[in-house]
């Protein structure tokens, strides 16, 4: 007996599930197929945590998942949509470019009085993220304009280990394939921009204590 | 070493892949299948089969008619079609699990994705994870901590939390105490458990020193609406009774190229999993460059489940 | 062809012996059985429903059963206590009665093996212990080495005692030259099964409580004061029941040898409590479990400090010569120190090795009713074979039932019994 005999064996014959698995991961057509069955499933999975995070979860999260270049070089990276809240985008349609504006720090009392800033207020106020002149856009710290769909580039400013980390996959709820593509979300998927702080959310279930279930003198766990 | 069949005929040792006499038809043969009844299963080769032999020691065909014969029986029992794979470890892989502890709230979504995705049974209630809740200011300290805190939010100030499960470890002292070879650490480092060979001795729930393995002390009930039928032999099919189980690192899903469960469902993103042979995996990332630690360090028990601080 | 026919007027002769006895015997016999139908029922029921039966879960997955086969294995091993000054030291006194140690061990191993069959949640599965058959886990495992001294012990038991009462019903002796090497074999060989035995605590790092190099020789000096208790006894029994003429200077030796391994094991107990109640680290609180009781658990506390009072009274009363050689104190401390021991390694080992479990939760154990019945069960089974194999071996070693082979042929022969000639 050689040394196959104990090593670690597969489902034998085509055609069995197992072996559809097997050939997924050498089929490229088969790999997207499966991918897709597993997005698929994923659906309910993803909706019911992401409602625990403290922004409304958004239906449409499935990226086509993007692999993050290598840290340093400039990432692009694919996301799912940002987390509009309804009708709240493009904001152009509201702010048109030739309306003056007031880029004095204040308390808004006009529109969008229900955004309660908790992010540094001490040094910042709205528009040192959101772009003065294109509300549709947001602007870095050197003044380039970048989309919503790049907004971790603008976190990263300031938090650039947790972009570091967040680029490597550390950072942030992952979901996919170890081995293979895997899905990023927006820093904005779960931090609620204007207030990124995570509230304390509702644990499920306490696991059962163990209990004599026979006949005896009372039994008790700590 | 040939062995005689019962006609006089020498056969060849039983290989892989071939399909002489195996030793089990031999020793049917001797002890004489005319005694069926307590030689049941003789005729037909089943996952329980009397004198089925180790797995490691089963050929293909054998296990392909086992799997077979667990699939019809699981799919009447669940009245829904079940597969039951045996996903071999991928040549290169060695998994590893990294779980950042400034960022666990104790939400405990882990330790119930976990028992959908696993088939852990319902009543008694089993849970592979257990979140332990503990006291900031006194670390890590099993003798506080609290598996039991019921909170109307998490995390409540002042604790932080701890999530413990199997650990793979790579010197496991439940291998290494098991008197009958039925748990046993494959290529890729996920500890296994045959649960048609365990005896239910419960040698390793004594030997681990993590608390991670679970008895079946009576018979496990799924319901069949929450039942998962993608299964693995020795991951998340359901177990009989009498036999021991633990967390697998979802088998089924790691070995396809998914994340386990857990990972998938972590609102915090506080679970990473990986290979830790992949230079750009996030195991490697966080060995490199986070502040990690095992459990019971001096145990030597080199896990395969790190912790580490991500802040 | 006549051996073989011996053979069948032993087996014969033995069935009648066991059949015959006054009404304390059948008494004793029928209170046996109807302990062994409890214990059935119950471990019928333990069947049905799985261990949930018990009180043990996945906190303390080790109790009642498994510390009644540890203190079992420790009575199989003490039988060599006898084995040692009768053999060894050519002891006259003892030699007689080496046998009765025997089949005490025969019937502790027997008791020990049917603790470890409750016990499994699997024991259709049992035969993957065979090797070749199944697969034995050596030499990484201790419970396999386990169940290979064990088995190993009680096939040398078998053969020693099936061998000696065989040759004496003939009316002759083993030959020495191959009987006595295999009876002293027997001394290391009950040193072995404890040891083994131990290891399988000693060698598990998660339970701090049991990883301690002293385990091994607590086991062995716990074991030999504990198990020449129930020969002390029989041996009083028997000399007082039947024609069995046992000297004072034999039970008073064994008592005195008892009395130092008591000595020996109360100062290993000693060490184990300095160590750590000196240094008080984390792993203190398994023996302040014990003791002191933690956090408002305190269900052993009490048993911990009755049997920690029962091994040093009776100590005293079996240092002391006087009280050692007066027929009340002995039998006193004989019952003294079994109970202490029992207790100590019943709950005073396995359920503070598990309490805190190794995430530190505290789950307080009590056996439940199905257990208790399914243990008083099992010891009724060892009772039974013990009290069986006692009444065949008693006639043959007083030459009271033998075999006649030297009888015509054609003549409606039989094993004979004959009442003793004077000794």
């Amino acid at each position: 007996m050689g040394s196959g005999t104990r090593d670690a064996i597969r489902a034998p014959g085509a055609g069995d599930p197992g072996d559809a698995i097997v050939q997924s991961r050498c089929d490229p057509r088969a790999a997207k197929s499966a991918r897709n069955a597993v997005l698929l499933l994923l659906a309910l999975a993803l909706v019911l945590a992401l409602a625990s995070c403290s922004r409304a979860p958004a239906e449409e999260l499935f990226a086509a998942g993007g692999v993050p270049e290598a840290p340093g070089s400039t990432l692009q990276v694919n996301v799912p949509p940002p987390p509009f809240s309804d009708g709240v985008f493009p904001c152009s349609s509201c702010h048109e470019p030739e309306l003056k504006f007031n880029s004095k720090q204040r308390k808004l009392k006009i529109a969008h009085q229900e955004v309660e800033l908790k992010h540094g207020t001490e040094a910042r106020w709205c528009l040192d993220c959101h772009d003065a002149a294109d509300r549709d856009q947001l602007h870095l710290a050197n003044g380039e304009k970048i989309p919503f769909e790049e907004s971790y580039r603008l976190c990263g400013q300031c938090h650039g280990e947790k972009f570091r980390d967040w680029r490597a996959g550390v950072h942030g709820r992952r979901t996919g394939n170890w081995d293979g593509e895997k899905q990023y979300l927006l820093c904005v998927h779960c931090h609620n921009s204007h207030a990124p702080r995570f509230a304390p959310i509702k644990p499920e279930s306490a696991p059962v204590p163990p209990r004599r279930t026979e006949p005896t003198g009372g039994g008790t766990s700590k | 070493m040939n062995r005689e069949a019962s006609d006089g005929t020498a056969c060849a040792p039983p290989s892989v892949g071939e399909g002489t006499l195996s030793r089990r038809d031999f020793l049917c043969a001797v002890v004489g299948c005319a005694a069926a009844a307590t030689l049941a299963g003789c005729s037909e080769f089943t996952h329980t089969s009397f004198f089925r032999k180790h797995l490691r020691e089963l050929s293909k065909e054998e296990i392909a008619r086992m799997l077979a014969e667990l699939e019809k029986e699981l799919s009447e029992q669940y009245g829904k079609p079940v597969t039951v794979g045996i996903d071999a470890a991928r040549p290169g892989v060695q998994f590893a699990y990294a779980l950042d502890l400034s960022r666990c709230v104790g939400c405990r979504r882990c330790v119930k994705a976990c028992v959908n995705e696993n088939n852990q049974g319902r009543d008694p209630a089993i849970e592979w994870i257990r979140v332990l809740e503990m006291d900031k200011d006194k670390g890590i300290d099993f003798e506080h901590a609290n598996p039991y805190y019921e909170a109307e939010q998490v995390p409540r100030p002042g604790h932080f939390y701890m999530p413990v499960a199997c650990h793979h470890c790579r010197d496991a002292p439940c291998v290494k105490s098991c008197p009958t070879g039925a748990t046993w650490s494959d290529k890729d480092g996920i500890v296994v458990i045959d649960y048609d060979w365990c005896i239910g001795c419960r040698c390793c729930m004594a030997a681990c020193p993590y608390g991670a393995r679970r008895f079946n002390w009576t018979e496990p009930k799924v319901p069949a609406e929450e039942v998962n039928p993608q299964m693995h032999y020795l991951g998340n099919r359901p177990r009989p009774k009498g036999v021991v189980e633990k967390c697998t690192f979802c088998v089924h899903r790691v070995r396809a190229g998914r994340y386990p469960a857990c990972v998938e469902v972590c609102p915090v993103g506080a679970r990473k999993f990986g290979n830790l042979n992949d230079p750009n995996g996030e195991i490697r990332y966080v060995l490199e460059n986070k502040r990690v630690f095992v459990l019971k360090n001096e145990l030597s028990t080199r896990p395969r489940f790190y912790y580490f601080y991500g802040i | 062809m006549r051996f073989v026919r011996a053979f069948l007027q032993f087996v014969a002769g033995s069935t009648r012996i066991v059949l015959r006895g006054n009404a304390l015997y059948w008494s004793w016999i029928a209170l046996l059985v109807a302990l062994i139908v409890v214990g059935a029922r119950a471990y019928a029921h333990q069947l049905a429903t799985g261990l949930v039966a018990t009180s043990m879960r996945d906190q303390v997955s080790w109790a009642f059963y498994i510390g009644n086969f540890t203190f079992l294995v420790g009575v199989a091993a003490a039988a060599v206590l006898l084995v040692i000054p009768a053999y060894v030291y050519e002891w006259k006194p003892i030699k007689e009665v080496v046998i009765l140690g025997e089949l005490l061990a025969i019937s502790a191993i027997v008791m020990a093996a049917l603790f470890v069959l409750v016990d499994v949640g699997r024991p259709d599965r049992l035969w993957h212990l065979i090797p070749g058959l199944g697969l034995l886990n050596v030499p990484a495992s201790m419970l396999a080495w386990d169940v290979v001294v064990l088995n190993g012990y009680l096939v040398l038991n078998v053969v020693i005692v099936t061998w000696l009462l065989f040759t004496l019903v003939r009316g002759r002796h083993p030959a020495k030259a191959i009987f006595t090497p295999l009876v002293l074999f027997s001394i290391p060989a009950a040193i072995g099964i404890h040891t083994v035995t131990a290891f399988l605590y000693s060698g598990l790092s998660a339970r701090p409580f049991w990883h301690s190099a002293i385990l091994a020789p607590r086991f062995i000096a716990s074991a030999f004061c504990s198990g020449p208790a129930v020969l002390l006894v029989l041996m009083q029994l028997l000399r007082k029941y039947t024609r069995f003429e046992i000297q004072d200077v034999a039970i008073w030796k064994v008592a005195e040898l008892m009395a130092y391994s008591m000595g020996f094991n109360l100062f290993l107990f000693g060490a184990e409590v300095f160590t750590e109640y000196y240094a008080h680290t984390e792993h203190l609180v398994h023996m302040r479990y014990m003791f002191t009781g933690v956090e408002g658990h305190t269900e052993i506390v009490p048993f911990m400090w009755a049997s920690l009072g029962c091994s040093v009274v009776a100590f005293v009363l079996f240092l002391i010569p006087r009280t050692r050689r007066h027929w009340v104190t002995l039998n006193l401390g004989c019952l003294l120190i079994y109970s202490g021991v029992y207790l100590e390694k019943g709950m005073g080992l396995v359920i503070p090795g598990l309490t805190p479990d190794t995430l530190g939760e505290i789950y307080e154990y009590g056996p439940s009713r199905g257990e208790w019945e399914v243990a008083i069960g099992v010891f009724a089974i060892g009772f039974l074979l013990f009290t069986l194999m006692v009444k065949v071996a008693t006639p043959i070693m007083l030459g009271e039932f033998r075999v006649d082979t030297r009888v015509a042929a054609g003549s409606a022969a039989g094993p004979v019994v004959r009442p003793a000639t004077a000794h």
